[in-house]
């Protein structure tokens, strides 16, 4: 079918606003990542999958400003020890970052990669599987167009995360970054994540985990009020592999997280939990997308957003059990805390199951602090304000718990805390 | 041993109601016959002409042919729509009757004793009392009404009146007297166009607008008949009020319209009851129902819907694309949906509430059961608007043989529609690996005194209750019978008497085949 002229129209002048980068091994890739945004056209206000969450900010050719914003805060992991990367609005920094070595790991650059790179099998690839059934168009826009990223190559077992920092600079840049991670049989590897990146930030992470190989990815997305961001992880596990993802939000105007979950080897587990805390003009939309295509696997989604004055909060996740999936577990929650009346909870939390020897299951449920609970503090004389937040925090928790280290949850709850003294103060 | 002996027994005593009611239903699908009748049509296909020949046929005044061809300019605008998880051969519009009565009925009968006996004689076969007298309390007893299946509980006998629909028009309506004694107008909707037009006027459309979608608008243009309630204020409706839709003529769509009007403080209870004959041809059913409720009032309505769901190859059935929608406009209103869906090749079916007035209440249970290669894609809305709303939706999915079932549901708390409350359950069963169970809910919450809460689950018949069943004797087919049984218990309980009874029998009917 004919794409919509409007769509044509929006795509086309989009795409004149861009450079491809010319050469290399990634050519042929993006030659074909746009013929799919050409074929799918980029997201328009009417499609259903941004039924919640308007894309045209993130669709239109010039990136809206954003101001820039100095939280004043301690680095984000600063406790962590890590191997730093720093890209500053969308470029590589080798100055701020550290050397690219860690043993069983190579690190590569996207925009200067050898002719000849293992990636070429992988970039783009799980991104083009991830248009089925659902389309990401902005995600192959990425593809065509990234001009900077990291390939990583994990071998066997990291000896520490390497912690990828995103720094914002100028108040109309326009970022696409592409990363490819490749996990070997029994590598182990974590990702860290964090900073705002850009004043509009389109990401796209592919994480290919063969069999036995585990990835853990924490990220904490940049505090900047007017940021935009798009972001995609497409993943595909291997069996008994293991994909742990996590992402704390708090502010940006809008954000947009999808995440495309393939499981493909028998046993494996994949996990993806958010907590988002929103203030104002604040939209914070998790889409994911999780496709059981082996026996015996297990996949949890736990969504946890808390949203105040007039915050909106969207959550898209959908369990696909194929034909022959027997024996999954999956298990999907979305919640949402509304500390005001102004605030929004959107949810379509989906099951399309194929298979009949499964136990899938999802929840969502919305509302105000519970008065109960808030009435059992208050008699145990803790003010108002401080039970509040005790409240909020015990709600984030079961997101935050999702993390497996416990170090880098401690990081992550004293972020929650830090938000919420800031809302008191 | 005799303790354990007695223990059995009491077991077996309490489910023995249900094994007996599975093992009373013989072969598939039981209302598979035809009746051989004569038949007027109007010719194949639709144009602005056959709208007012249809029009024309009901004896409606000229606003009403206005109505209809406004609805089929709209409908010619209107494009079909695909987002529903349903997968069938276009529909040719133009390769259908659009009307088809019965030439008996040309002259429409003034009681039933006129009306054609092999009319009667269908709706007699398919167990539907038009017959006043058969079920008249204390004339013909317990004893008559038994037979019939529709004893309501010990001495006292519930009467139920019925409009018998018959392809396009509607064939009688019993116990009309005794309602008008109370005040309540049961009749067809081509009747009360005539006899109550300032209602018709006033009502009709204003729940589900011309232009709602595709197939309300092509319902409003070509409806034949249908059903029209209206029960005054202060007014509880003395029986349950029933009608029965029976498509018989081939390659004919039935477009029923179905008006139902509480108003202020009064109560009514309606079902509706459909079947078709076994065709190998698909066949297109496209209904509106309407409902109002004002102030105080309540409105329960009930639906065994159990259309011919095809072959077990997938061949023929009833393509049922239907549109109901309660508005409950007044305070503390309520209306309550209650439906079993066993039968049609494809669904395509919401009915929602607009839950207006303050403190409204909207509930929907549902079982829907589709086997062979039947496709449902069903659920419904709960609009809040008002303060203090709530709703519940309690929805149950059984999936067998190759067929695709699916929950789709809107739960939306408007930003004004404060302290109000949702509660949904939606569970989905799988029997047999080629088959889909699917949920697809909508939640949207715009104020946060309200509270949502949403919960899903989809799992397989549970081994371990079959093989209790099996081991007690049962074969495969009914052990799985029994276990759904329990598994629609909570949405069972919600249909009124006899409903339940002719439901859980069909869940064992429906499920024929699906193991092994």
């Amino acid at each position: 079918m004919a794409l919509p002229q409007v769509k044509q129209d929006a795509t086309e002048a989009r795409l004149a606003a861009l450079d491809m980068p010319k050469g290399g091994w990634p050519e042929a890739a993006r030659k074909d990542a746009m013929g799919r945004v050409r074929a799918m056209g980029l997201p328009h206000a009417r499609d259903e999958y941004w039924k919640y969450t308007r894309p045209d900010t993130l669709v239109q050719p010039e990136a809206p400003e954003a101001a820039l914003f100095d939280d004043g805060d301690a680095p984000v992991f600063g406790g962590v020890d890590s191997l730093k990367l720093v890209f500053v609005d969308g470029v590589f920094d080798e100055a701020a970052s550290d050397a690219a070595a860690l043993e069983h790991v190579s690190i590569d650059r996207l925009a200067d990669a050898p002719d000849i790179h293992w990636a070429k099998d992988l970039y783009g690839t799980l991104e083009a599987r991830g248009q089925a059934p659902v389309q990401r168009p902005l995600a192959a826009l990425n593809t065509a167009y990234a001009s900077d990223g990291v390939l990583i190559h994990a071998t066997g077992r990291a000896a520490k995360p390497i912690s990828l920092i995103y720094r914002h600079r100028s108040t109309s840049s326009d970022a696409i970054l592409h990363h490819v991670v490749k996990i070997d049989s029994g590598a182990e590897l974590t990702v860290l994540e964090s900073g705002p990146a850009a004043a509009r930030f389109n990401k796209v992470m592919e994480v290919d985990i063969a069999d036995g190989g585990t990835f853990h990815h924490v990220r904490v997305q940049g505090r900047d009020h007017e940021r935009r961001a798009a972001t995609a992880i497409f993943t595909r596990l291997g069996t008994e592999s293991v994909f742990k993802s996590f992402t704390l939000t708090a502010n940006g105007v809008l954000t947009r997280n999808e995440c495309v979950i393939e499981l493909t080897g028998d046993d494996a587990v994949a996990h993806v939990a958010g907590a988002c805390m929103g203030d104002g003009d604040f939209h914070h939309d998790d889409t994911v997308f999780i496709t059981h295509d082996a026996l015996n696997c297990e996949s949890r989604q736990v969504f946890k957003k808390v949203l105040r004055n007039g915050a909106k909060g969207v959550f898209q996740g959908k369990i696909l059990v194929k034909e022959g999936a027997q024996k999954t577990d999956g298990y999907q929650i979305s919640q949402s805390l509304l500390l005001d009346d102004d605030s929004q909870f959107l949810a379509k939390p989906e099951l399309e199951i194929y298979a009949d020897d499964v136990a899938c299951s999802h929840g969502s449920t919305s509302g105000a602090i519970d008065e109960e609970a808030l009435f059992y503090l208050r008699s145990r004389g803790i003010d108002e304000g401080p039970a509040t937040d005790l409240l909020t925090i015990a709600f984030l928790a079961e997101a935050v718990m999702e993390i497996e280290d416990e170090s880098l949850q401690d990081e992550i709850n004293g972020l929650v805390e830090a938000w919420l003294s800031r809302r008191r103060g | 041993m005799a303790a354990l002996d007695n223990k059995t027994s009491v077991k077996e005593g309490v489910d023995q109601e249900t094994v007996d009611a599975v093992r009373e239903v013989g072969g598939a699908y039981k209302y598979g016959w035809e009746t051989d009748i004569e038949m007027d049509y109007a010719p194949k296909g639709l144009n602005p002409d056959i709208v007012r020949l249809i029009s024309e046929k009901n004896g409606e005044p000229e606003w009403m042919t206005e109505w209809r061809l406004a609805a089929y300019e709209r409908w010619l605008q209107k494009e079909e729509p695909d987002w529903a998880m349903v997968d069938y051969p276009q529909i040719d519009f133009q390769d259908q009757y659009y009307y088809a009565r019965p030439k008996s009925m040309e002259v429409k009968p003034k009681s039933l004793d006129e009306v054609d006996p092999k009319l009667l004689a269908t709706y007699e076969k398919l167990g539907i009392p038009l017959k006043e007298q058969m079920i008249l309390a204390g004339v013909e007893g317990a004893e008559g009404a038994a037979a019939e299946g529709r004893v309501g509980g010990g001495e006292e006998v519930r009467k139920v009146a019925v409009d018998a629909v018959f392809d396009s028009v509607s064939v009688g309506t019993t116990f009309q007297k005794e309602l008008r004694e109370a005040g309540v107008i049961f009749c067809s909707i081509s009747d009360a166009i005539r006899d109550h037009p300032e209602l018709v006027k006033k009502y009709l459309g204003s729940v589900v607008p011309v232009s709602d979608n595709y197939y309300a608008t092509l319902n409003s243009a070509v409806f034949s008949d249908g059903s029209f309630v209206y029960v005054p204020p202060g007014v509880r409706c003395p029986m349950e009020l029933s009608t029965y839709f029976r498509i018989n003529a081939e390659n004919t769509g039935q477009f029923e319209r179905t008006l139902i009007i509480a108003d202020k403080g009064s109560y009514v209870s309606y079902l509706e009851g459909c079947t078709a004959p076994q065709r190998d041809t698909a066949q297109l059913h496209a209904a509106v129902v309407e409902i109002i409720v004002e102030e105080d009032a309540e409105v329960k309505y009930s639906t065994v819907q159990n259309w011919f769901p095809g072959d077990e190859d997938g061949k023929g059935g009833i393509y049922n694309f239907v549109t109901k929608r309660a508005d409950c406009r007044g305070a503390r209103s309520k209306c309550m949906w209650t439906q079993v869906e066993t039968g049609s090749a494809v669904t395509w079916k919401y009915p929602s509430c607009i839950l207006r007035g303050d403190d409204s209440q909207g509930e929907f249970y549902s079982i829907a059961i589709t086997n062979n290669h039947q496709q449902a894609d069903t659920g419904t809305k709960m609009i809040h608007l008002g303060k203090n709303t709530k709703s519940r939706i309690v929805s149950k999915g059984i999936s067998a043989g190759h067929a695709q079932n699916t929950y789709r549901g809107l739960v939306s708390m408007h930003p004004k529609a404060k302290n109000s409350r949702n509660y949904t359950q939606c569970d989905s069963l799988l029997i047999g690996s080629l088959c889909g169970a699917h949920t697809v809910p909508y939640i949207e919450v715009k104020n946060n005194s309200s509270r949502v809460e949403h919960e899903a689950t989809t799992s397989k018949v549970d081994d371990d209750q079959l093989f209790y069943c099996r081991q007690r004797g049962m074969d495969e087919e009914e052990a799985v019978a029994l276990v759904v049984n329990g598994f629609c218990r909570d949405v069972l309980q919600a249909l009124p008497m006899e409903f339940a009874m002719e439901a859980q029998q069909l869940v064992a009917i429906s499920l024929e085949g699906s193991v092994g």
